[in-house]
């Protein structure tokens, strides 16, 4: 399909893209924190994916490099902005400390379709954006858009051992602030009639 | 050797990963034997990175495809096909 847009059937991106509209769109929100931002940087990164499809090289996913660009482009805007609470994205990250995660004694596991229900989705959005973004940004490049280890390093610009550490603590880190949360929910407030 | 649970937990991501050499592997499996802490973790992480992964949790605005096609309509319009710039 992209040799055929490039040769001159344009028309056809849009349905190139389709399939990771969702995608490039809440990875921008997870970085961005803002929706009216959000949105406006995932257009850009379609349009820059559209302008730059040339540049794009076969041996690497479509997604993947949707992915980058979109990255890039959320990356550029908290620069502009200076939105970043936590850390600059210069600022070598702490990789050296632990998180411990929250102890239990059981999990009861929470089904998918726990997230129906708007409450759920939005502990677990405020979870994602609430992580300092250096761990925010592999959590969403390496669980959410399944990127691989070293696909994640290439494009964070990091060594494979980083991804892997950051990798470690973001999962800690959510899971330390969500499964408290989820589990002081599920039993009390009855989210499923058949428990 | 027996580790400890803070060594398990050091180990969770590589192990949902499954990328633990097979002596660490044998080693954090034998703890989950028999802790159940350790084991809850594991389980709460791995029902997490599920929720978290899952397209439900971040919503596209409404209309957010259409002004987006509308967009990049308007870019077509404006560069023609043959003068999308090579960048390699």
């Amino acid at each position: 399909m992209i040799a055929s847009i490039l040769s001159g059937n344009t028309h056809e991106f849009h349905d190139l893209i389709r399939p990771y509209e969702r995608s490039v769109y809440s990875m921008a929100l997870s970085l961005l924190q803002n929706e009216a931002d959000a949105e406006d940087a995932a257009q850009e990164a379609f349009l820059k994916a559209f302008r730059n499809l040339k540049g794009f090289r076969a041996e690497s996913k479509f997604s993947t490099w949707l992915v980058s660009i979109t990255l890039n482009e959320a990356r550029s805007r908290l620069r502009q902005k200076k939105t970043m609470k936590v850390q600059s994205l210069d600022e070598q990250p702490d990789e050296q400390g632990h998180t411990s995660p929250a102890l239990l004694r059981d999990w009861r596991e929470i089904p998918s379709e726990a997230l129906e229900r708007q409450e759920v989705r939005s502990m677990l959005q405020q979870a994602i954006t609430d992580l300092p973004l250096i761990y925010r940004e592999i959590f969403l490049l390496r669980d959410v858009e399944e990127l691989t280890v070293n696909e994640s390093a290439e494009a964070l610009g990091i060594t494979v051992a980083s991804v892997k550490v950051r990798l470690h603590r973001a999962r800690m880190m959510l899971q330390k602030k969500l499964a408290p949360q989820l589990k002081q929910a599920n039993p009390k407030r009855r989210w499923f009639p058949w428990l | 050797m027996v580790i400890d649970c803070k060594h398990v937990w050091e180990h969770i991501s590589g192990y949902l990963d499954g990328a633990l050499a097979p002596e660490e592997l044998e080693q954090v499996q034998k703890h989950l034997e028999h802790c159940e802490i350790c084991s809850a973790i594991l389980d709460s992480t791995r029902n997490i990175l599920i929720l978290t992964a899952d397209e439900r949790v971040f919503e596209l605005p409404l209309g957010f495809s259409e002004r987006l096609h509308a967009r990049l309509e308007e870019e077509m319009r404006r560069i023609a096909p043959a003068s999308i710039p090579e960048s390699s």
